[in-house]
């Protein structure tokens, strides 16, 4: 719109982060300096020629420790969008099979000239080990139990599409927070950003030390539905989970899950999100996941405009000097 | 414009009185450039080409009932000195929500110096589109290009040295409208 067009310029501060390993350290200007360019780069993909130079010449690698489709495939493409070339490095049949420690691993791919190395490790803090001991901008997309910054980042992005603001957003966390790095990622983002964050599940899956970061704890997803404005369904994670933390799916389902019975209780107008993969009749029914409140798919696609964001911002600065083997 | 720091070595080339008729002079040699208005598209380099492009449009709308689409490009994605600099510059946004195929762009600057953001701008251009033709319009050309890069038209041109700046003031930013050099 031409009356957007020449509002005044921002006065935005300067970014000089080389890497992007937590939201917990991050300042509130900072996030929303993401924010705003993710939106800039929404136009990009809109384009019937979705690409531009930024990082015409630059290398991403995908270093992969755990299983994962849709964040690696996100990744890829924004540093396709961005003219970057990328290589996926999948880890766990090659060369770890064979001895060769974490950081031996980084470095002989870094070895090949990498500009961003983006992460997933499952143990926490293992980008930050990686920030510390390469050249390269390295880009956390989850560390254990820890962070997962850029699914909290499109999952504060859609939410700031959709209601226009943050501030003063009562947002609940639904289902297992204790082995989610989504939930503590999301957690960061949206108290900086001034939401009320609810944190809600079986007392087994919620860490009491948890409330220590500013949220609300709530065992009943009844009591609280009446006055949220954002729902964010977390997945079980089966694959972290020990036996014995809940005692039955059907049970679950029955306190937790999102059904359109239980959504006739909240907002008319509540936002539903869910990171995915959704277990479709555990978190959520599938005609809420499919219903007009869900922003799920939304959120995938907005995904894409965060990552080429964060890979934008952190490709900037000037380059240190090569290491001298 | 005495004391200050800051004022110690600015000259006001073109003062707040003399601002509008050269805007108006602008306005007039762009005019000449366009055979169908009703094909021709206006795109601002941000930020303060748009807002010179929001004038010029005012000034059509007012004498010659010219309604065209305005746009703003964002040149910083295609920046060839992107990796050079120890930070990065926040992105404003490219908004053309018109299509610029087989259309007259006039592309609007305030100051064309090295032709570089001008070469920047007409890349973003061939991203979103295959215009007609593409018409630089810029209100100050300081020479000093380092690529072959000419305006089609130009309201005020002055010899800058390499180490000066040429500013152009608008009151929508800057509180007033001037056109200055700084040492």
């Amino acid at each position: 719109m031409a009356t957007d067009l020449t509002g005044p310029a921002k006065a935005s501060r300067a970014w000089t982060r080389r890497h992007l390993l937590d939201l917990e350290h991050l300042e509130r200007w900072e996030i929303e300096a993401i924010l705003d360019t993710a939106a800039s780069f929404r136009e990009v993909s809109a384009r019937s020629r979705k690409k531009v130079p930024a990082l015409q010449g630059k290398v991403v690698v995908n270093l992969f420790f755990e299983p994962s489709t849709r964040t690696r495939t996100s990744f890829s493409l924004a540093a396709k969008r961005l003219s970057a070339d990328t290589i996926d490095f999948t880890v766990s049949a090659s060369s770890m099979a064979k001895g060769e420690t974490y950081i031996d691993t980084a470095r002989n791919i870094e070895a090949m000239g990498i500009d961003i190395m983006v992460v997933r490790h499952q143990t926490p803090g293992a980008p930050h080990v990686l920030a510390r001991t390469l050249n390269c901008s390295v880009v956390n997309a989850g560390d254990g139990a820890h962070e997962h910054p850029t699914q909290a980042l499109l999952d504060v992005f859609t939410i700031r599409d959709i209601k226009g603001r943050i501030e003063g957003l009562t947002v609940a966390l639904i289902g297992d927070i204790a082995h989610s790095r989504v939930a503590r990622s999301n957690i960061w983002a949206l108290t900086k950003l001034g939401a009320h964050v609810i944190v809600c599940g079986p007392p087994t899956l919620i860490p009491r030390s948890i409330a220590e970061l500013g949220v609300e704890i709530a065992y009943s997803l009844d009591e609280i539905l009446p006055r949220c404005d954002v729902l964010n369904v977390l997945r079980i994670q089966f694959e972290r989970q020990r036996a014995g933390l809940f005692p039955s799916i059907q049970e679950y389902f029955a306190l937790y899950g999102v059904t359109e019975e239980r959504l006739k209780r909240a907002k008319d107008d509540v936002l539903l999100l869910a990171p995915g993969p959704i277990n479709r009749g555990i978190e959520l029914t599938p005609g809420v996941a499919d219903g007009p409140q869900s922003a799920v798919l939304r959120q995938v696609t907005n995904g894409l405009a965060v990552r080429m964001a964060v890979l934008y911002l952190v490709s900037g600065g000037a380059p240190r000097p090569a290491l001298v083997h | 414009m005495e004391a200050g720091n800051r004022q110690k070595n600015l000259v006001v080339l073109v003062p707040e009185h003399e601002f509008q008729s050269l805007i108006d002079f602008l306005a007039d040699r762009t005019a000449r450039l366009v055979s169908d208005p009703a094909r021709t598209v206006v795109v601002g380099i941000r930020t303060r080409g748009v807002l010179l492009a929001k004038r010029l449009l005012e000034i059509w709308r007012a004498q010659l009932g010219w309604e065209m689409p305005l746009g703003a490009v964002d040149i910083t994605l295609y920046r060839d000195d992107l990796d050079r600099g120890p930070r990065i510059p926040i992105l404003k946004g490219t908004e053309i929500d018109f299509p610029i195929d087989d259309r007259l762009v006039l592309l609007v600057d305030d100051v064309l110096h090295t032709g570089r953001t001008v070469r920047a701008a007409l890349d973003a251009l061939s991203d979103l589109g295959r215009p007609l033709a593409v018409r630089l319009v810029v209100l100050v050309d300081r020479g000093g290009r380092e690529l072959p890069i000419q305006p089609d038209a130009v309201a005020l041109r002055v010899e800058a040295a390499p180490e000066e700046r040429i500013e152009v003031h608008l009151r929508e930013l800057d509180d007033e409208d001037a056109i200055v050099r700084r040492k």
